[in-house]
């Protein structure tokens, strides 16, 4: 159900008036409410949208046992901590800040309400009731830069990224290293548009990629225009990011990384309902199927695909890593001596970018 | 040679909606009123358009249909500024937060539904031409553009009907002392401004990016708005600064894509350039004391009658 803001002001004052009693943090509960907030649109057919279909899939999965709420498109800074509030006034036990973004009035709001559970996508501040949650979308990214190797003509991809944060950075790192691994000359030059959603420019940066010689496009923003000029434009192909982006570009999209967040979620739930929730850290990807690939499109040849499904299932069991070394970054000098593969903790603060990534304007 | 072609033709994409919702302003603000709305009207519009188009089609229907939602969402304005005197600034603010929330809600049911972008008004062989194209490889709504710029300047510089509407958003009480009715040409303007915001928000998904987004006029309402400004609400001045942002915005995304001579200057100073010149052209028409800054004399101001 949706609930507008003024119902949540309503709701809230209601529960302002009342004392707030004890801390017997984390009981056992019969049933949960679980608050979401999102800072985008869930019709955004990409990262939101990825995380209200977890949110589905957790009432799915619970029935009766669960009540959900969510605000869509909060924006990152004072007003997410009113929302927070509201949420948290409102009865519920668990709340998912789901965006980078959030984190600052997770850490402001959590104390205050020590009986409740916060867990923050993508973030790095922890706290007694504040776990952290993400997932490792650059496996996915190890599994489209393969492909990309492989289809590349021209030997040049555009990647079109939102803003120059670790986890995008990480992203084309991970792409480049894959499809170098193909074709040793392979390289990308990034472009930051500086936002996450704005259809029309993230079109005109695909148009002004291709029309400079790239045939592969891949982004790192919210939506799928950049895959609609890649079909329009009929080059070699792209990718859907955060959900399969198919039906927007049947024949152009050569695989999408899908964010499946709902087991998660329902781990999460579980947790709270039997009392034995503790604030986590987890960082999963292909392997608890936190990412999934998309199916592959009808131009991928079977050799590649086999070659995708190898770094998939590699990065599956254990026995491939894309951030394994030796790795240089783009001036040459070797970041990652040979058989040493980067930490987590390296890889979320990465502000480097690897060989055959030109450095962004 | 070729890529300044390709480069080109993208600029006149990202100008075209900037410019049609820029000349309605231009005239909406002719007449004395402010309609900050124009974002939310294009929203509307847009959606509008894309939900025609996407059972439809038909991308003239589609374009239609937005202007009339961009109409019928200017009527909003009109009626609370020009029938109950409601500020404008107040009420143009709420109706771009209204046609945001609206358009959202209108299209909450298209996500992940692609449509078809419409097609070039001139024939294959010249619309695909690898150099006449840059003159003939566009749709409708581009050379419309251009033909409302030589209409409005003429309509408002060689017609009695448009010095009637320069003469009410000048001095709206003269106009109504000889008896122009002041409030019937300024929902008029309105709705013409209405009808342009709407066609120019159409041109998202039929020109741009053909699917729908929320929130995917991004901003350029307001471009529209400032440009009217720094146009000094000059019709021709309007379609230099248009494409003049239209240029800066497309020469920031080529010069991070490329490398060559383009990659040699800073993304930032692109990033930076209308501002820039925004900034110089005020500069330079406050500085020329004669035409001080060519605003309308009664704009903003609600039509009171004097008896």
């Amino acid at each position: 159900m949706t609930l507008s803001r003024r119902t949540f002001v309503k709701v809230g004052g209601a529960a302002l008036a009342m004392p707030l009693l004890g801390s017997r943090a984390f009981a056992q509960l019969e049933k949960i409410k679980i608050g979401f907030i999102y800072v985008g649109s869930i019709n955004d057919n990409g990262y939101n949208y990825a995380h209200n279909q977890g949110r589905l899939y957790v009432e799915e999965q619970l029935g009766d046992k669960v009540e959900t709420v969510y605000v869509e498109n909060v924006p990152e800074g004072p007003d997410c901590e009113r929302v927070l509030r509201e949420l948290a006034q409102q009865g519920c036990n668990l709340i998912f800040a789901t965006s980078f973004g959030f984190g600052d009035s997770v850490v402001k709001v959590a104390p205050q309400f020590p009986d409740i559970a916060f867990e923050h996508a993508t973030g790095y501040m922890s706290g007694p009731n504040i776990g952290l949650y993400n997932a490792r979308f650059y496996e996915g990214r190890a599994v489209c830069g393969t492909i990309a190797g492989h289809m590349s003509k021209t030997g040049k991809a555009g990647y079109i990224g939102s803003f120059p944060i670790p986890e995008v950075v990480m992203g084309i790192n991970s792409f480049v290293l894959a499809a170098r691994k193909v074709n040793p000359e392979f390289t990308i030059k990034p472009v930051y548009i500086s936002t996450w959603n704005d259809p029309a420019k993230e079109a005109d940066a695909a148009r002004a990629m291709i029309d400079q010689g790239i045939d592969i496009v891949a982004q790192h923003t919210d939506g799928p225009a950049a895959l609609q000029v890649a079909a329009e434009r009929g080059i070699v192909g792209g990718f859907g990011q955060g959900a399969d982006m198919s039906a927007f570009a049947p024949d152009t999209q050569l695989t999408a990384i899908i964010d499946h967040w709902g087991p998660h979620y329902l781990a999460s739930a579980e947790a709270v309902l039997a009392g034995t929730w503790a604030p986590g850290n987890t960082w999963e990807g292909l392997k608890e199927d936190v990412v999934q690939m998309g199916p592959y499109g009808a131009k991928v040849p079977e050799d590649v695909r086999a070659a995708a499904d190898e770094v998939k299932n590699g990065q599956i069991d254990g026995s491939f890593h894309i951030f394994t070394g030796p790795i240089k970054d783009n001036t040459g000098t070797e970041r990652v001596a040979a058989g040493v593969t980067m930490t987590d903790a390296e890889l979320l603060s990465m502000d480097w970018y690897v060989e055959g990534v030109e450095q962004p304007a | 040679m070729e890529l300044t072609l390709a480069i080109l033709i993208t600029v006149v994409g990202a100008s075209t909606p900037i410019l049609i919702a820029a000349l309605g302003e231009l005239v909406v603000e002719r007449a004395g009123v402010l309609n900050l709305g124009v974002e939310g009207m294009m929203l509307i519009g847009a959606i509008a358009g894309f939900v025609v188009q996407f059972h439809t089609g038909n991308p003239y229907l589609a374009l239609l249909c937005g202007a009339a939602a961009g109409t019928a969402a200017s009527l909003i304005f009109g009626f609370l500024t020009l029938s109950l005197s409601a500020n404008q600034t107040a009420t143009g603010l709420a109706l771009t937060i209204f046609g945001t929330g609206f358009s959202a809600l209108a299209g909450s049911s298209y996500s992940a539904r692609p449509v078809t972008l419409m097609q070039p008004l001139f024939p294959a062989d010249l619309a695909t031409h690898p150099v006449l194209r840059v003159i003939f490889g566009y749709s409708f709504p581009v050379y419309f553009s251009f033909v409302m710029v030589v209409a409005i300047w003429y309509f408002l510089h060689k017609t009695r009907a448009g010095l009637i509407l320069r003469a009410v958003g000048e001095n709206d009480q003269s106009a109504h002392s000889i008896g122009y009715s002041v409030i019937g040409v300024r929902y008029l303007a309105v709705m013409f401004g209405g009808a342009m915001a709407g066609l120019a928000g159409a041109c998202f998904p039929l020109l741009l990016t053909p699917q729908w987004a929320e929130r995917m006029t991004a901003g350029r309402g307001w471009i529209a708005v400032a440009l009217v400004v720094f146009a000094s609400w000059k019709p021709f001045r309007l379609l230099g600064g248009a494409y003049l942002f239209g240029l800066v915005m497309t020469m920031e995304l080529y010069a991070k894509a490329g490398g060559g001579p383009l990659s040699a200057v800073p993304s930032e100073l692109w990033a930076a350039l209308p501002y820039l010149a925004t900034v110089v052209v005020l500069v330079l028409i406050s500085i020329r004391r004669d035409a001080s800054t060519n605003a309308p004399a009664c704009l903003g101001k609600p039509f009171l009658p004097a008896n």
